[in-house]
């Protein structure tokens, strides 16, 4: 396809032109968002700037000094976040698949299994994380039972999974159905069992397709971790506070904002970088 | 002489390392019938995208009535509502009735009211003999019927020059030749069209020229019976050999 013989191609005078034009294109789009974005920027300033309490405002939000001061105790907190989310994202991710496997099954034998995961389902996206939280982290404990967990870690760890659990088999569900169904025919027709055909044709595909949706509740439990905190357990949230109550700055809670962005953000870019490069998405035409 | 409607020169597409098209001139002159042939791969699809402006070239003109539209200073989505394309896999919505397929581009684009827009839509869908099925989703029809469909679609907006893309590969034999005696009845209306197929014997029939595209030029170019009987270019008739061992001339 590619003549060998042919000199080595230079872009004509008109496409050097349409390559200047374009670039010059850029850089105005460029010089449009710097400069509106540079406007709104100063209309902010200028309006919460002369507000007649922004000065206390300041003082409470935005005592950068304390805040770094009592950044080691945040960051201190935020592992107990980051593990409480790890986790439970790795029951859930199993759990769910799970879940989605069991209600794609078809046929009256799987009946039974098919109608407890939908009842799971409804049930616990149909609950208010908190309360599930809460039923678990004073219920389970206030059983008595021999064995049961009583750290509220562990329970946390469980509310979460509950709760997540359900959203993310949907998340599967909708990925699973949305391959085409020629994609199992043709597995089953090299002799593959349903299960394998789901384990190596189906399932990762499905992936693929919802990493973002996926993603999406990663992010989601990530932030949620923070309600652990009515448990007692000395998150990061709950560390913020507590800072805030003794010197009465919200910095404190600035902060802890910022760090869940700047967790979310590398996560999203990351995630995007690797599906990309492993051709997951497809890179599209200009259209 | 009259400006051809389409005119392309010098046109270079690349994909990463891959140069698809390589210094390529075309040109089309008002109701003619161009047949585009090659190997898979010889870049008959792309030369097709490129001139609908679903490409962005990386070098060289192509001119549609005289306008040079791969100027970034045109207005695509202008140009391309005087270009129909048909495309191999069809390519209907398949959330919309035939008929909405239809009139989608009368309603967004030209700002039909939706009265004369069906109005259109169904005199379209009665000329490809569809009229019954207006009101069918795209999946309840057949290959032929759904290619049917969407030449109808691409005609009703009333373009300068259709592209064909195989628009018969992807359908079973039996249902080729409907599609076809569509392509020969709008052939007969004067159309001016450019199809990349590999069907020899519709292009000899058809067209009245014949491009042979081989690395990423035209190579060879006539009137199909001497380009498709008697071609000055090796390549050209290594090409024509297999095609006919293939059993397909």
């Amino acid at each position: 396809m590619t003549a060998t013989s042919s000199p080595p191609w230079r872009p004509s005078p008109r496409q050097r032109e349409r390559d200047a034009y374009r670039r010059a294109r850029t850089r105005r789009s460029l010089l449009v968002a710097v400069v509106s974005s540079a406007v709104v920027v100063a209309v902010v300033v200028l309006v919460v700037g002369h507000s007649s309490g922004w000065p206390r405002t300041r003082d409470s939000f935005f005592d950068l000094r304390t805040g770094w001061h009592d950044l080691p105790a945040l960051l201190r907190a935020l592992w107990i976040n980051l593990q409480i989310m790890l986790i439970s994202e790795a029951f859930i991710l199993v759990f769910a698949a799970l879940i989605a496997i069991m209600r794609t099954l078809r046929g009256p034998v799987f009946f039974p299994v098919r109608f407890l995961a939908t009842l799971y389902v409804d049930l616990f996206r149909g609950l208010p994380l908190l309360i599930v939280l809460l039923l678990v982290g004073f219920g389970i404990p206030s059983l008595r039972l021999q064995g049961a967990p009583s750290s509220p870690f562990v329970l946390c760890i469980i509310a979460l999974t509950l709760t997540y659990t359900s959203y993310v088999a949907e998340v599967f569900r909708a990925g699973i159905e949305s391959v085409h169904p020629s994609q199992a025919a043709s597995a089953r027709a090299l002799g593959l069992s349903y299960a394998q055909s789901m384990r190596h044709v189906v399932f990762p595909q499905a992936v693929r397709r919802v990493l973002p949706p996926l993603l999406n509740d990663f992010v989601s439990l990530q932030k949620d971790t923070s309600l652990v905190s009515f448990l007692g357990v000395t998150e990061i949230v709950l560390t913020a506070e507590n800072l805030q109550s003794q010197d009465f700055k919200f910095v404190h809670l600035v902060f802890a904002a910022l760090i869940f962005v700047a967790l979310t953000v590398p996560l999203t870019r990351l995630t995007d970088w690797i599906a990309r490069r492993q051709g997951w998405i497809n890179p599209g035409s200009v259209i | 002489m009259t400006t051809p409607v389409l005119k392309v020169r010098g046109l270079r597409k690349v994909y990463g390392s891959t140069v698809v098209l390589d210094d390529l001139d075309l040109t089309a002159v008002e109701h003619s019938c161009t047949a585009l042939i090659g190997a898979s791969g010889s870049g008959k699809s792309t030369l097709l995208r490129c001139i609908d402006l679903l490409e962005v070239v990386d070098d060289g003109v192509v001119e549609l009535d005289g306008e040079d539209i791969t100027d970034p200073r045109a207005d695509g989505n202008k140009v391309r509502t005087r270009i129909g394309i048909v495309f191999q896999s069809f390519n209907l919505f398949p959330h919309l009735r035939v008929i909405d397929n239809v009139t989608l581009a009368l309603r967004r684009v030209h700002k039909v009211p939706r009265g004369p827009a069906e109005e259109a839509g169904l005199a379209m869908l009665d000329r490809v003999g569809l009229r019954a099925r207006a009101g069918a989703r795209p999946d309840e029809l057949s290959g032929g019927q759904q290619q049917r469909v969407a030449i109808a679609r691409a005609l009703v907006s009333k373009p300068r020059l259709m592209l064909f893309d195989e628009v018969t590969s992807a359908l079973d034999p039996e249902l080729v030749g409907e599609v076809l005696s569509l392509v020969r009845e709008l052939r007969a209306d004067g159309m001016t069209m450019l199809l990349a197929t590999h069907e020899m014997g519709f292009a000899r029939e058809v067209a009245d020229r014949v491009c042979f595209l081989d690395g990423g030029r035209v190579l060879e170019e006539g009137p199909p019976e001497q380009v498709l009987a008697d071609p000055l270019e090796a390549r050209t008739r290594q090409f024509l050999r297999r095609i006919i061992d293939a059993g397909r001339l």
